[in-house]
């Protein structure tokens, strides 16, 4: 199968590569996918306000999953939360050139940004009630 | 040394330059057909036809008027399969087959079990071999047929060919073996081993693609078929269309090669092997065999790298020719199933690079594969978040993975 320029681009030169410290209050991390089929995406996302100011992923799967993550973390950074999360796989597959066969991809990367949103609202939403827990135990 | 390097000898093999040498007058000078019985064109042909049918007898231990050319070995296997249980469906209706072999016996298993036959599919052990054992235990009353691979085209595996042999003539019943990726690379001898029924392809062992031939035994016992391709009447009734002279020719001429030089190559082939294995596991940790340790083609290493996904190593591998059992380079989205009939878990299946060794791969060419691959997994690794969690003491199979796709 031929890869299109930019999936091997994303694949030479994959954007953002590497780790956010997910205990960070901070950082939304969403892990899709199951090793089994071959396929599992974490993204991270670091939050300022409501803007995503950076993003970092690490990938198990095949080239066009790698490409997929890598421009999900392109996308998302400087978007806020409500802008990234209308980010449909529809347009990476337009972006990469993705043949059918590996929409699911893409698929998995939306699935990333939103599952890393959602990491991120529970996680400030948590953080803030168990920081007042601690204060109401705080002599 | 020529990019891109070729390690995908079980898939297919060039054709060696002796055998094209002898191929090509009988495109053009001796075109003759070699049922031709009246004329010198046609006694040419044939006569050319009988040398390469005695070549290739020899090569099996078995005697020219036992082979029959077909097109290839899936063809062999639909009429060994299919003319079996047509011939002897009123003795019996059970076929013993196994889970690891190529698609085209397991296809040709499904079909006929459509017909009202039934087959066993015997499970491999952790390395792919099916012991004789388990055969012994499958073989009934009923059986007309055992269908066993010689060597697995995937992981290499050699199977007890002798004693499965030994044990279905006891039995009173056929041995079909696929051994296509066999001839040619460990010895093979159809008397010895006690084979019936015996595939090979030419394309496989330095010939042309499109040739193949099929021994089928004609004493102790002899065995009959029905035919699935009616015309002619050619080649005992059993294959009828006109012959294929110059892949005849061409397929002769390559198991003459492999008869004389087996040895030799079989000793390079290993050594080769061998050395890319080690070659790998000293500079990469979690790298798992899948196959037998011993029992395997000497040119054959097929190995799973943990936590790096197949399609994407042989991305990064993009001008050496080898071949993976992830799910994403096939063209049924599954991973390998001769994998998973070994039991290795998807996740590994997904991870596995084959390796194939053959007559013109160079010392040079193994190296610039080794440090391709072992450079290419070493940087997925570093962007593969199981990689991650298992340096973070975390187990990924120890995972409840979710919303896998």
């Amino acid at each position: 199968m031929a890869y299109s320029d930019k999936v091997l681009d994303h694949y030479n030169n994959p954007r953002n590569v590497g780790a956010l410290d997910k205990s960070n209050e901070d950082v939304g991390t969403g892990v899709v996918g199951a090793p089994e089929c071959g396929d599992v995406m974490k993204l991270q996302i670091k939050v300022e306000g409501d803007r995503i100011v950076d993003a970092k992923f690490k990938t198990f799967g095949c080239g066009s999953a790698i490409a997929s993550s890598s421009l999900a973390t392109e996308w998302v950074k400087g978007k806020t939360l409500d802008e990234a999360s209308t980010i449909r796989n529809t347009e990476i597959v337009q972006e990469l050139s993705l043949p059918p066969v590996k929409i699911h991809c893409s698929v998995l990367a939306e699935d990333a940004i939103k599952a890393a949103i959602a990491d991120y609202k529970k996680k400030t939403d948590t953080g803030t009630s168990s920081s007042e827990k601690v204060k109401q135990e705080a002599p | 040394m020529k990019l891109p390097v070729y390690l995908d000898y079980q898939a297919t093999t060039p054709v060696d330059p002796r055998v094209l040498e002898t191929m090509l007058p009988y495109f053009s000078d001796d075109f003759g057909n070699a049922a031709s019985r009246n004329h010198s064109f046609g006694w040419s042909a044939e006569s050319a036809v009988t040398k390469a049918r005695e070549q290739i007898a020899s090569l099996i231990g078995a005697s020219p008027k036992e082979i029959i050319f077909t097109s290839g070995s899936t063809e062999a296997i639909n009429l060994a399969i299919k003319g079996t249980a047509q011939m002897y469906g009123s003795k019996g209706k059970h076929i013993i087959t196994s889970l690891a072999e190529h698609k085209a016996v397991l296809d040709t298993c499904k079909h006929i079990e459509k017909l009202g036959f039934e087959v066993t599919y015997l499970k491999p052990d952790k390395a792919g071999r099916v012991g004789v054992e388990k055969v012994a235990e499958a073989i009934r009353e009923d059986t007309i047929l055992v269908a066993l691979i010689w060597a697995n085209n995937e992981v290499g595996t050699l199977n007890p060919i002798r004693e499965i042999g030994a044990l279905c003539h006891e039995r009173d019943t056929l041995f079909f073996t696929d051994a296509t990726q066999a001839v040619g690379k460990v010895a093979v001898d159809v008397e010895k081993d006690n084979v019936d029924m015996l595939c090979l392809s030419a394309h496989k062992i330095y010939g042309p693609k499109g040739t193949g031939a099929f021994y089928v035994r004609r004493r102790k016992p002899r065995v009959r078929l029905v035919a699935q391709i009616d015309g002619g009447g050619h080649e005992r009734g059993m294959r009828s269309g006109t012959l294929n002279v110059p892949g005849i020719v061409g397929l002769g001429r390559a198991c003459e090669i492999c008869e004389a030089e087996l040895e030799e190559e079989m000793a390079r082939a290993a050594e080769l092997r061998d050395y890319l294995e080690e070659k790998i596991r000293a500079e990469l940790d979690m790298v798992h065999l899948n196959g037998h340790e011993k029992h395997h083609l000497p040119g054959n290493l097929n190995l799973s790298f943990s936590y790096v996904e197949g399609e994407s190593l042989l991305m990064g591998m993009d001008d050496v020719a080898v071949s993976s059992g992830s799910a994403c380079t096939s063209a049924s989205l599954e991973p390998s199933h001769v994998l998973r009939s070994m039991d290795v878990g998807d996740d590994l299946a997904h991870s596995s690079i084959r390796f194939g060794i053959g007559r013109f791969t160079t010392k040079e060419e193994v190296d610039y594969a080794a440090d391709k691959l072992i450079a290419a997994v070493k940087r997925l690794r570093q962007m593969s978040p199981l990689y991650e969690m298992a340096l973070e003491g975390i187990d990924p199979s120890s995972v409840d993975w979710q919303g896998g796709h």
